[in-house]
Order: C-alpha cells, then structure tokens, then sequence
C-alpha cells in the first residue's frame, strides 16, 4: 500500500469538521498500543468462562457423577486407610483431568483446525494472555466438581475433611499442571482428531493410574504413575487426610505440579505462537 | 505490495499416488491501495484473495515481496498488523459461544482498549448496526447473517486505520448488508479508514467499491474503478436466450450466433456489440425462432462479462 491519500487521487473534498486521523500524508501511520498482559489476560479468561458456563456444565455434571460413581464402586473394594485416601484423592483430581486436559485439548484443537486462531492472531494480544487465560478458566470451571467430589468421598469413606481445605492450593496447581498439558496437546497435535485422541488418553491415564492404589502396581506402571503430573496433585490430597499431614511432603508434590505447570504453560504459548502464524 | 509471492507447499501424497504440484497462491502480486479507498479483490473461490489477505493481516508470511502498510513493513514486522488491521475473517468459532456483547467487548479488550472504552465502543457498535436486542444471545443461536453481523460488529470495536473485511455479508439479508455498508462508509468519511473488502459478489462490488482488483489464480488480472473495468467490454451487451428445448439449428441467424455462444443447458450467453445484439435479438423474436424461445434477456455489462472477458476461466462468480 503507498501512501497517497484519497482526497489527492480522486479529488474528493475531506470533511470541513471532522477529525481525520489516519489519512494525512507523510509518515508512517501510529501504531495503535498492544493489549497488555493482564487486562488481555482477564478479558480471555472472563469470556472463556462464560463460555465454558454456557457450552460446559452437562460435562462438569459428568466428570462430577464419573468420579463420585468410581468412588461408589471402590467402597466395595477398598475398606479404608491408604487405599481409600488414594480412591478418594484419585477421584477428585481425575474431575481436574477431565475438564482442564481433557476438554482443553479438544478446545485447542478444534479451535486450530477450524482456523479459529485467527481471530486471536490478528489482535495485539501477547500469546501467553490466550493461553493462560483459556487454562484459568478451564481450571477454576473443575473447581465445584472436585471440591463436591472430594468432600462425598471422605463422607463415602468416613475420612477426616479437617485438612480438605488444601484443595485450595490442589485445584489451580493441578489445574495449572493439567491445562498446560490439554492446551499443548490441543496446539501441537497435527490434527484434530490427534488432540481429542491424546486428551482422552491423557484423561485415562489419570484415572487408571490415580485412583487405583499404586501399593499393587507394577513397576513399570508405577512409573508410568510417576511420570503423570496428576498423581502429585493426588499424592497432596491423599496425605492431606492423614491426621497429621506431612506438609513438607505435601507442599513438596504441590510444588511438582506447579513446576510442570510453568513449563507445560509456557509448551503451550509458544505452541500457540507457532500455530498462529504460519 | 510488491512482488508478492506465496507458493503452498504440495499436499503430501499417499503411496503410489503421484504428489501434487504445489500451488502458488499469490504469484507475483503487485498492488496499491490508497488511503481511505474502499478497495475490493474481486475473483471466484480458489483465486488467493484469502490468501493474499492472510499476508496483509499477519497471518501468512510471503515466501517473496514487499508488503507495506501505512507506511509499515509488515514482512520485516508482521505483529504490528495486529494494531493496525481490524479483520474479520470467514471463521467465527473463536466467538461462537459467547454473547454478541461479550464478544465485541472481549475483542475491544484485546485491542488494548480499558474496560470502560471496550464497553463504551461496545454500545455504540452494537447500536450502529442494530444489534443491541440481540446484545444478551450467543453467536451460536443466531441465523447466519445475524452471526456475521455480529463478528463484524466485534472487528469494529477499537478503532483501525485499515478494515480487512473477508466476504463480510455472506448470508445477511438487506437490512443487515445496509448497516455494514453504512458503518464502513462512516469509517472512511469521519476518519479516514481504508478498507479492503473481499467478495465474489458482483453485483455488491459495483456499489460499493471505489476501485476492485479481479484476482484468478493468484494473478491480478485487472485493477481499476467497476466503470472503468467495464469500459474495457466497450458498449457490448450480453444477451442471454433460453430455449424450450433443443435450439433451432435450422434458422440461419441461430446456428450462426452458436458460434460465439457460451452453452450451459438449455442457455446462451452471447456478449454483442450493439447493432450485432439488435439483430439477434430480432432474429430469435421473428419468424420460426420464436417458437423455440423460452425467455430472452438483455443486460449492459457487469463486473462479470468484464471477468470472462479478460479471459477467466474459473465459473465462480456469484450474481446477486
């Protein structure tokens, strides 16, 4: 585009009174200012869960009912102590995975495949203000769903809920860990299908390897446990039940979870950054 | 832009299938859009109008070419695009779920507008185009044309010097296309915005264009004003006649207007000159013809006799 304005090509009078910012000649015209961080941030985020309110609650209302129903099942099993803690801790962070790795995953992906991004790339949004508020707002949309959970389990199981409260530091830290994972599954993935595919299994993953006790697991499983960054978000709740909670050891898995956060987080922004322009 | 080329890369191809070639999508584009011009890239599907507007956005790297943009190079720093460009593309997935007020106000946010503002240009945009009834509903519960209103809506929010707008009244109804219309010719008269207007529609790229570049395959085949465009058709007139049945060979004057005739069905396209289209039409409306004759019609040149007459060879062009 050359900058000759239109009233010199086509002879057209400007506007007498009207302000005409943008068409003077000579120089560049002025960049209007980016959207900064934290405001992009809570403006994604607020529209992120309002969306999530109106297009998810039927899924919160399953992964809720999927994780209770677990839990109702295991009773007949699982009689009490470790195992329970573990059932019950299990339970409620798998309502995390579903929706955050999940759900995220497959929002990601769809959103690619449709071109959707486009609408986000073509605003001066910084990328991690998109990523970062789209996992906020899938993280803190599992929060009834997990503190429900947890609190019909240690009912179901007669465990102590005087400690429950550290769900307040589980939910964003297991979230943060969680939605980073769906949102760079959900930006990586080269196809939809893939994205929906690697949420789903990531979602399994959770459930098998976080409730089932991992006492009787074998060693390449218990691995596996290891590797998954749900089963330290588990790990805090469970020893949360205990009477006199190790919080050292407590604050030690919390502190994986937000570990993997920043780094699946900051996977996911420059996955979107790549995705964006191509 | 200068030069601009964008080649995609060969679909990958499957096992003993021969790869295709790949597709250059902009193939040497030279253009010049004047401040505060209504501009529109005219072209049937497939010719790289998005294309070529995905690199004035940002959204598309050029393998080759300059692009500058209100004195920006945009090769050299695509980002600034982002505040310079209010786009509306085809896709609305990103604003689907929300409500039409949510949405523009979101997208104003994310312009870099505070709060207030995002809502203060939310309301007026909202009012403008006639939406506010709709201000509380989801992008997803409404008709078409009252999405794309409604995207649009959210591509005005937060003032831009230039409008990139990607077929912007696909499936609205008039009410709606006069509001779009109106707001942008508002844009340029009180501030000077340049807009860029994607469309293969012609008969919308007659009114509102001040100047139309006709793209086919990634070639700008022609660029002036729609009457200077149709200046190169001279005073041609296209005459279309539609027969009952089979054409009536054995009249003279009929198999001698085969010859330049476009067939499809039971349809001729004929461009004449004046005295040429005054005798054929006098031809098929006496004498044996006439029986044959289901319906004739006369018509100065459009935007698309200029297209075909530049040698299109796509049919992609939408009347109407």
């Amino acid at each position: 585009m050359t900058a000759v304005s239109a009233e010199a090509v086509s002879g057209k009078a400007p506007a007498a009174s009207a302000p005409r910012p943008w068409s003077e000649d000579g120089g560049p015209a002025p960049l209007a200012p980016r959207a900064r961080l934290l405001p992009a941030l809570a403006a994604v985020y607020r529209a992120q869960l309002s969306r999530a309110r109106v297009a998810r609650i039927p899924l919160l209302f399953v992964a809720t009912f999927q994780s209770v129903g677990i839990m109702i099942l295991m009773r007949g099993v699982v009689d009490g102590g470790a195992e329970a803690r573990a059932v019950v801790a299990g339970s409620s962070v798998l309502v995390v995975a579903f929706v955050a790795l999940n759900l995220l995953a497959q929002y990601f992906g769809q959103l690619r495949a449709s071109g959707g991004l486009d609408h986000y790339a073509t605003l001066p949004v910084p990328p991690a203000a998109v990523v970062l508020g789209a996992a906020g707002a899938y993280a803190s949309f599992t929060a009834p769903g997990t503190a429900v959970t947890a609190v019909v389990g240690s009912v179901l199981f007669g465990l102590p809920m005087t400690h429950l409260w550290v769900l307040v530091a589980v939910i964003p830290l297991a979230g943060a860990a969680l939605a980073g994972l769906g949102a760079a599954l959900g930006l990586l993935a080269p196809r939809q299908e893939l994205a929906t595919l690697c949420g789903q299994l990531g979602m399994s993953a959770a459930l098998l390897l976080g409730v089932l006790p991992a006492q009787h697991m074998p060693a390449p499983v218990a691995y596996a446990r290891d590797l998954l960054p749900s089963t330290y978000g588990v790990e805090a709740l469970a020893r949360s039940f205990d009477a006199h909670p190790d919080w050292l050891r407590t604050a030690a898995d919390l502190g994986v979870c937000a570990a993997v956060g920043v780094v699946s987080l900051a996977a996911a922004t420059w996955a979107y950054r790549r995705a964006a322009v191509r | 832009m200068r030069g601009l080329v964008k080649t995609y890369p060969p679909a990958r191809s499957r096992r003993g299938e021969p790869a295709a070639a790949p597709v250059r999508a902009s193939d040497g584009i030279d253009l010049d859009v004047r401040r505060g011009e209504i501009f529109g890239l005219l072209g049937p599907n497939g010719a790289g109008k998005t294309t070529l507007v995905r690199q004035l956005t940002g959204l598309l790297r050029p393998d080759e070419g300059r692009v500058e943009l209100l004195g920006h190079d945009l090769v050299r720093h695509p980002e600034r695009a982002s505040r310079l460009v209010g786009y509306l593309g085809q896709e609305s997935t990103a604003l689907d779920e929300l409500t039409v007020a949510l949405a523009a106000e979101t997208t104003g946010r994310l312009r870099g507008l505070d709060l207030r503002t995002a809502r203060a240009e939310r309301d007026a945009v909202l009012d403008e185009l006639g939406l506010t009834p709709l201000a509380g509903r989801p992008l997803k519960k409404l008709s078409g044309g009252q999405r794309r209103l409604a995207c649009f809506a959210a591509a005005l929010v937060g003032d831009r010097p230039l409008l990139v707008l990607d077929e912007p009244t696909t499936g609205m109804d008039p009410v709606a296309r006069r509001a779009v219309w109106a707001a942008v010719d508002r844009r340029r008269a009180e501030r000077g915005a340049t807009v860029l207007l994607v469309t293969h529609n012609v008969i919308e790229a007659e009114t509102v264009l001040d100047r139309v570049a006709v793209l086919e395959r990634g070639r700008i085949i022609a660029c002036d004003t729609p009457a200077g465009l149709k200046e190169l058709v001279g005073d041609d007139v296209r005459v279309d006649l539609v027969w009952r049945d089979a054409p009536p060979l054995d009249v003279p004057e009929v198999a001698a207007l085969r010859e330049s005739a476009q067939e499809t069905g039971r349809r001729w396209s004929l461009r004449l000159g004046p005295a040429e289209a005054r005798a054929a039409v006098a031809a098929v409306t006496g004498g044996p013809a006439f029986a044959a004759l289901d319906d004739f019609t006369l018509a100065t040149p459009s935007l698309e006799d200029v297209y075909l007459a530049l040698g299109g060879r796509e049919k992609g062009l939408m009347k109407g």
